[in-house]
């Protein structure tokens, strides 16, 4: 797979509070995403002919290729699992599809639209609340949302190695301060330490300002050919390498709770980590930037450790020495701001700060940024994570 | 008691029927693979480590430690505004190495939940047909 293909375009919407475009419909964000990508890479829709989405997307071609005026439609497909596991999995397909000729111009594309009867932290919420053999055994016990089966995991981490909450808040705050400087970033107000740490509690050890944003919004990207790519308007980003699956006793452990100890006070991504790396050719000293998925805090710390910038037990530390700081820090993380501060669009936006950091042209520039690592969400089997390239 | 009449349904299938109807009789009974013998919770049709499709139900003490919690604190459901603050409890039981259930301890004073605190199992009457596995501190 390594340097056959790129991401050529991408294209996100403006974001709104949670709700704000569920009356004007998902479909019309995706074209305007789409356009916005189009424009970039200087392709033409009628060139897009492949489609790959993740997280149960309802927005199938049927829907999409006449609306946006796509003439051919020659290869679509879904990553499994909801959340935001499968966005550089989906990637992944879309590469994976180019370089087997199915398709030449693949879009990858999500949106979030919340309607108002139903909000996204509440994934068991009030339509799914029904009795099934699954969540069985963990329903009943109130534990029905990610912040909580979150809060297991992380909790088991401070126990074992003394992590502490004080991590978790220099987490919250380096990603405002980059959110702060990307002028299309919801959360713009300063954030201490203490503001943190005084933040109310939604499921212990996570406050309010370990959790992500719910807002609405999407983003589509474009991948293509390396030959495409180079005659093309915007400077290509080489897919590197692209892991999609994880480790089969991880499995449903994130509702479960059941993976082994080893596993339990990781991400679940050490796995995927070792494949990717490989698949790439590459290692973490290698890597210049890194966009992790951070539906909580916590989950970039364990992140941290799964793909090898610090050892198990020791992202506390790395943390709280500056490690993940846009200016000096030894890893540079969530440039753009993240899901924590500045839009939750499943992770998307992480592929596009890495392509913009590739570019040259983030609002928290890593000098002389040549290869960025992006994760999906942490979650039940599949997850899945990519290393991109200038 | 449970914590929301919402919330306490089960919809067992054939995989996990025998959990529940031994939970109807206050027996906690953990599938155990009839092949490699690791115990598995919940239960699936083939175990995780060998692949076999065997298994069996064993009784188990009920006995265990907290291997993590959480203190619930936002209501992700309008139900349960009533009930917060709740905790949430992940259990390794001593005799079914392995296996891990989730529940809630009935009996925890604020501040008293730790991680390796012991615990038993206690029978919670969800409902006429649910009787739910939940813990208090061990005596």
């Amino acid at each position: 797979m390594r340097d056959q293909t790129c991401i050529v375009g991408t294209g996100t919407t403006a974001y709104g509070r949670r709700g704000d475009f569920y009356e004007r419909g998902q479909v019309d964000q995706i074209r305007e995403a789409l356009d916005l990508a189009l424009a970039e890479s200087g392709l033409d829709r009628r060139d897009v002919d492949g489609f790959a989405s993740y997280s149960v997307d309802a927005n199938d071609p049927s829907l999409l290729a006449p609306a946006l005026g796509i003439p051919n439609v020659n290869f679509s497909n879904l990553v499994f699992g909801g959340g935001g596991g499968g966005t550089c999995g989906a990637i992944a397909n879309a590469a994976a599809a180019v370089i087997a000729g199915l398709a030449k111009v693949v879009m990858v594309y999500k949106v979030i639209t919340q309607p108002p009867h139903m909000r996204f932290g509440a994934a068991y919420g009030s339509a799914q609340v029904a009795a099934d053999p699954m969540s069985d055994f963990h329903r009943p016990y109130g534990l029905v949302s990610p912040v909580q089966f979150f809060a297991l995991l992380f909790q088991r981490h401070m126990h074992r190695y003394g992590t502490t909450t004080r991590a978790l808040a220099e987490v919250a705050v380096q990603t405002r301060a980059h959110a702060r400087r990307n002028p299309k970033a919801r959360r713009q107000e300063p954030m201490t330490i203490e503001d943190h740490q005084s933040s109310r509690f939604i499921a212990e050890p996570f406050r309010l300002f370990d959790c992500c944003q719910e807002n609405d919004g999407g983003a589509v990207v474009l991948v293509t050919s390396a030959e495409r790519a180079r005659d093309l308007k915007a400077k290509p980003i080489y897919v590197m390498g692209g892991a999609q699956g994880g480790d089969s006793l991880w499995g449903q452990g994130l509702t479960s709770q059941n993976q082994p100890e080893d596993l339990y006070t990781s991400a679940g991504h050490r796995h995927l980590a070792k494949r990717l790396y490989e698949m790439a050719g590459v290692g973490p000293s290698d890597v210049d930037v890194a966009l992790f998925y951070d539906h909580f805090s916590g989950m970039v710390l364990l992140q941290l450790e799964d793909y090898g910038f610090c050892k198990p037990g020791e992202s506390g530390a790395f943390v709280e020495n500056g490690g993940i700081s846009w200016q000096g820090g030894r890893l540079p993380v969530n440039t753009h701001g993240g899901n924590l501060s500045e839009v939750y669009l499943l992770g998307m936006t992480h592929v596009v700060e890495a392509c913009r950091q590739l570019r040259g042209e983030s609002t928290s520039q890593v000098d002389g940024a040549e290869i960025a690592l992006v994760t999906a969400g942490p979650s039940n089997l599949p997850t899945s994570s990519l290393l991109l390239r200038r | 008691m449970a914590l929301s009449e919402e919330l306490a349904r089960i919809g067992p299938n054939a995989t996990t029927r025998p959990f529940w109807e031994a939970c109807l009789r206050r027996e906690l009974r953990i599938q155990r693979c009839g092949s490699c013998g690791r115990f598995r919770h919940p239960p699936l049709p083939g175990c995780p480590h060998c692949g076999s499709a065997e298994s069996e139900w064993p009784l188990v003490s009920g006995r265990g430690r907290i291997h993590s919690f959480t203190i619930v604190h936002h209501p992700a459901l309008p139900f349960l505004a009533e009930a917060v603050p709740y905790n949430v409890v992940v259990v390794s039981l001593d005799d079914a190495p392995g296996a891990r259930m989730i529940s809630n301890l009935l009996d925890a004073e604020p501040g008293e939940l730790r991680i390796d605190l012991p615990v038993e199992v206690w029978w919670d009457e969800a409902g006429p047909d649910v009787v739910l596995p939940c813990f208090r501190r061990a005596r």
